[in-house]
């Protein structure tokens, strides 16, 4: 579904909040906030902001799910009741189980599972303030809680969204750009390895604008991925 | 740490991170922190941590009270915020936190809910306070009632348009008329003490928590813990709670 609006999204080669169509909004990462956590993490794209905690690997409970030869990923993606803008019932939904399911998916390839038989990693997501690419700084922050916690790692997973207004290929969509896209996609990847790990898709593109969009996404993944690094280097600084 | 070096060092008068027995660790608030809510706050109090955002929305009054705005109170042990924490709908202790901090608010008359009818018995706002917890070291009460306050306190209303919210225009300030702060004492043989961390309130005998209002009036209480009280006990824990409420004013 496309919601209609008349405000032109894009006005000479500009978007709505001043950036040029493969620019993303500003960064922040920070590495280790939440001291309970064994990782932990908050990231903001501009004014979404997104913080995951990670605890493990540790015992499984309840026991059933417990794998006798790799550990297992438990994940969560929430979102707080007043990070949008009708408050959002507390509890699952429909959405946010979804996500979860995506989010876990796209952390998975990047682990060691196999070295940690019989654990789970518990990965928390907790979306503070929404404003477009939820699950994309969800997972961000979540690479950065696993790499905080010690978990070993084959690459960070970086995640970013890509899209189409106005008829223009663009980068990180804010809320607005979301809710009136032509199209988004949210992605995620192992930069070093040029893998993706979570790929996803609504609206309507041509096959050649997709792989346009995904060239796009990797190539201002690199910033993404050196923001990360930055975070985690920063932490271990003073 | 083992409880019961926690326990020997409390019964021995001192604490295991040597702070008197009344005083409360470093307390940081931070208010309009979060751009959606209508009003937030975030407190520290030592590495407790948690954010109290405030959404208003139209909804119908209460039957009994049909000219007054209704104030829902929410709270969240996120996972995130401690090992012990699960996903899942809210347990006991996070429905007491809720109640807790929703009685404080409503019993001492903060809001003026009276200002928030728009059309008796028909429609009034409906103002939504969520507790969400960061990160759980202890005293999640007074962390969260503080936040609630300091939230409401600096909440701004949306505006109206012919019956619709307009959300990104807000205006006047959400009405207050007091201020609560809640204290929570605890107790453990004979010694009381303020602001536990975690591993002190595993050990605690019991506790209690005191709002009490900027006029001095006590305005909601909730004692837990499994061992009773004595009158006497319940007296020092009021004057204790009373006492150190007004430090913690200075921070709303």
């Amino acid at each position: 579904m496309v919601m209609k609006t008349k405000e032109k999204l894009i006005v000479k080669g500009k978007r709505l909040d001043g950036r040029k169509p493969d620019e993303l909004r500003e960064i922040e990462m920070k590495v280790g906030v939440i001291p309970n956590a064994n990782g932990s993490a908050q990231v903001m794209f501009g004014n979404t902001v997104a913080v995951a905690g990670v605890y493990g690997p540790r015992t499984v409970h309840p026991r059933h799910l417990q794998e006798y030869d790799r550990a297992i990923i438990k994940c969560r993606y929430n979102m707080a009741p007043f990070s949008v803008e009708d408050r959002a019932r507390p509890g699952p939904s429909r959405r946010s189980s979804e996500i979860t399911k995506v989010t876990r998916l796209a952390l998975e390839p990047a682990l060691f599972l196999k070295d940690y038989p019989k654990t789970a990693i518990d990965v928390y997501i907790e979306i503070l303030q929404a404003d477009g690419s939820t699950r994309v700084t969800g997972i961000n922050a979540a690479s950065l809680a696993l790499a905080d916690a010690g978990v070993p790692m084959k690459d960070l997973v970086v995640a970013l969204s890509g899209g189409k207004i106005d008829d223009t290929i663009i980068v990180d969509l804010c809320g607005k750009e979301d809710n009136y896209s032509e199209a988004d996609i949210p992605c995620a990847l192992m930069p070093r390895r040029k893998e993706i790990t979570l790929l996803q898709m609504d609206g309507r593109l041509k096959p050649e604008e997709v792989k346009t969009i995904i060239k796009n996404v990797l190539k201002a993944g690199e910033e993404v991925y050196e923001k990360q690094k930055d975070a985690l280097k920063k932490r271990y600084e003073k | 740490m083992r409880p019961d070096y926690v326990l020997k060092v409390l019964e021995s008068g001192e604490r295991v991170d040597g702070r008197k027995m009344d005083q409360f660790r470093d307390i940081k608030v931070e208010t309009g922190i979060i751009q959606r809510a209508e009003g937030s706050a975030r407190v520290k109090i030592g590495k407790t941590d948690v954010i109290v955002g405030v959404k208003m929305d139209l909804g119908e009054p209460f039957p009994d009270v049909p000219d007054m705005g209704v104030l829902r109170t929410g709270a969240e042990f996120t996972p995130i915020a401690s090992p012990d924490f699960e996903s899942g709908p809210p347990g006991e202790d996070a429905t007491e936190l809720a109640r807790v901090v929703d009685r404080g608010v409503r019993e001492s008359e903060s809001i003026d809910l009276e200002k928030l009818c728009l059309k008796e018995g028909e429609k009034v706002w409906t103002v939504f306070v969520d507790v969400h917890i960061i990160n759980h070291d202890g005293n999640l009460i007074d962390a969260s009632a503080l936040a609630a306050v300091a939230a409401l306190k600096t909440a701004k209303m949306p505006k109206l348009e012919k019956d619709k919210i307009i959300r990104d225009k807000l205006e006047k300030k959400l009405p207050i008329l007091h201020e609560p702060i809640t204290v929570t004492v605890g107790k453990v043989s004979d010694k009381f003490i303020i602001d536990p961390i975690k591993e002190e309130e595993e050990v605690l005998d019991s506790k209690v928590s005191i709002a009490i209002r900027e006029d001095g009036k006590i305005c909601a209480m909730q004692k837990s813990g499994n061992l009773s009280l004595t009158v006497e006990d319940a007296e020092k824990m009021i004057d204790l709670a009373v006492k150190k409420s007004k430090d913690i004013r200075k921070f709303l």
